[in-house]
């Protein structure tokens, strides 16, 4: 785990480890395999809760649950910027990760692919394929988009390409 | 000006059949002369050859343009993305095409080009459920007249991530069906191409991918602020090698690389081959190899009955096949001879594995404790959106 701050580190080892290898084209262990993931994301999104560091939204967009959807949020001094967040499970899941895209801020950062795909940083491929398949969607949070809004955030705002929503409403106004 | 006006609006009309004839006039005649010199047996045959090439960026658009002005018979074209200005450091799309998609764009110049090229355009994201079934449908869509389970004779991975290229695997794991990779790395100074044919060469889920170490330290590698970085260089390099393979292949001439790395800082090309993984986590594979195991005396018998013929004509071999100028810093023998004896995942100096293979895992026994949660996939549902709304 090089590279990794130790919040990173700490949220990781707490979120439950899924067990089938399945992807959206497997059937009935995919259906287990979706049930793994949704014990991850509630112990996730409850440690989050109570350790008052809630962050994220998402649920699955259809029923077959290939199709996630939701928010995610970071604090930047003492303001909550939102953004919109959407991924697909790819065919190949989960020999790779989904890829988690921003749309609203596609085109505002370099630190991402076409789309509003997120840039992973270095480590997280590697660790991703060491552990498949127990690293699931709670994984790819917390690994991935996590760290990218800590990292990318503070610049998008202060370099004025994401403007706070109140901040917008004002200038419209005027 | 008259001028510019007036070439714009030139098309040639379509050709019946490629001519050897040597006149200005004619497209073909350089191309037709490969057979007149004795490199290629028959030119005229790639008329008949189906190309799947998927992503057309800066690999791939090349490679399309090559294979066009080549007379490839049929090219599918595969992309989810639309050209933008931040692409015009790459060869091929142009100003006036941004907004397009990367496929309708590539369609458009390519017909102008060359219109005897039969041209398909898929705009979708293969990685998709959806996107997928629509990529193995459109690639089987012309088996029925071939015989086999995949309508195309080849298809090109020029894609720039890791998850396309699994699924592109994915997809010719389970048509059978032989395909070429190819990709430039994130720093743009290296870049490699790669046969893969199901059950008889590695697949790309059999070990991790390789990449040609560029010699830079990817600690010193500046990354704040920059996803990847590209050159219109290494991109038309690596689209020269992958076509270069590609008609070497089709049309059976030369040798066909199994895989070429190429180091632009060092102008180093390692070379090597990879047998398939028989612990493979992909089942497709699997299958595949065991198909290729059982098809081996069919194999040594066709490969006797050709040694005989041969032996007989033996004055007639093809010209120009040996490499008089050691171009390639490790020939074939000794890549091959480098691969054995050692352990298998013993790489040729320069190539590394970019990722590190999944660790042994034991599934745990199911436990008393698991049962306790509910299995029930629809109240899992309930407790994620109760937890979503509170
Ligand atoms: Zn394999």
């Amino acid at each position: 785990m090089e590279g990794w701050d130790p919040s990173t580190k700490s949220a990781l080892t707490q979120i439950p480890l899924l067990t089938t290898r399945a992807g959206p084209r497997d059937g009935g262990p995919w259906t287990q395999r979706l049930k793994e993931e949704y014990r991850a994301l509630i112990a996730y999104t409850s440690m989050n809760k109570s350790n008052d560091n809630d962050w994220f939204r998402i649920s699955a967009a259809n029923p077959e649950g290939t199709r996630w959807e939701g928010t995610c949020w970071y604090v930047h001094n003492l303001r909550r910027y939102e953004f919109q967040l959407q991924f697909d499970i790819p065919v190949t899941y989960p020999a790779t990760a989904p890829e988690i895209e921003l749309p609203q801020l596609d085109g505002k950062t370099h630190k991402m692919y076409r789309g509003g795909k997120i840039c992973l940083t270095v480590h997280f491929k590697p660790l991703w394929a060491k552990n498949c398949p127990r690293f699931g969607i709670a994984h790819a949070l917390c690994l991935g988009l996590a760290p990218w809004l800590a990292a990318e955030v503070p610049i998008l705002v202060d370099s004025g390409m994401v403007k706070h929503k109140d901040d917008e409403a004002t200038s419209a106004e005027s | 000006m008259t001028l510019i006006m007036k070439s714009a609006t030139i098309r040639r009309s379509k050709v019946k059949e490629l001519s050897a004839e040597v006149v200005d006039s004619n497209p073909y005649s350089r191309l037709m002369a490969l057979q007149r010199m004795g490199i290629v047996e028959n030119y005229e045959k790639i008329r008949d050859f189906s190309v799947a090439i998927v992503g057309i960026g800066g690999v791939g658009s090349v490679a399309a343009e090559m294979l066009t002005r080549c007379g490839i018979g049929r090219l599918l074209l595969y992309d989810y993305d639309t050209v933008e200005l931040a692409n015009m450091n790459r060869l091929f799309f142009r100003p006036d095409q941004v907004g397009m998609t990367k496929t309708d764009a590539a369609v458009q110049t390519l017909s102008d080009i060359n219109p005897d090229v039969v041209l398909e355009s898929y705009s979708l994201n293969i990685t998709t459920v959806k996107g997928f079934d629509t990529f193995i449908e459109s690639l089987k869509r012309k088996s029925a007249e071939e015989g086999r389970s995949s309508g195309v004779d080849l298809v090109l991975s020029c894609v720039d991530n890791y998850e396309a290229r699994m699924v592109v695997n994915q997809a010719c794991n389970e048509l059978n069906q032989t395909w070429m990779e190819s990709g430039v790395s994130e720093d743009a100074v290296s870049g490699h191409i790669q046969l893969l044919v199901p059950g008889e060469t590695a697949c790309f889920a059999c070990a991790p991918p390789l990449v040609v170490a560029s010699g830079v330290d990817e600690r010193t590698l500046k990354r704040e602020g920059v996803c990847a970085a590209s050159l219109p260089t290494t991109m038309g390099v690596v689209a020269g090698l992958l076509v270069q393979n590609s008609l070497k292949y089709l049309l059976k001439f030369g040798q066909v690389s199994p895989y070429l790395g190429y180091n632009s800082l060092k102008d180093y090309f390692p070379a090597m081959e990879m047998k398939p993984n028989p612990q493979c986590s992909n089942s497709a594979c699997l299958q595949r190899q065991k198909e290729y195991i059982q098809a081996k005396p069919a194999r040594d018998a066709l490969a006797k009955a050709k040694l005989d013929a041969e032996s007989s004509s033996e004055a007639e071999c093809p010209l120009h096949m040996d490499n008089e100028w050691h171009i390639s810093v490790v020939d074939d023998s000794e890549a091959e001879s480098s691969n054995i004896g050692k352990k298998p995942d013993a790489l040729p100096d320069g190539l590394v594995h970019e990722l590190p293979n999944a660790d042994k895992y034991q599934e745990p026994p199911a436990s008393g404790e698991t049962s306790a949660i509910t299995d029930d996939l629809e109240e899992l549902q309930r407790q994620l959106d109760a937890l979503n709304s509170s």
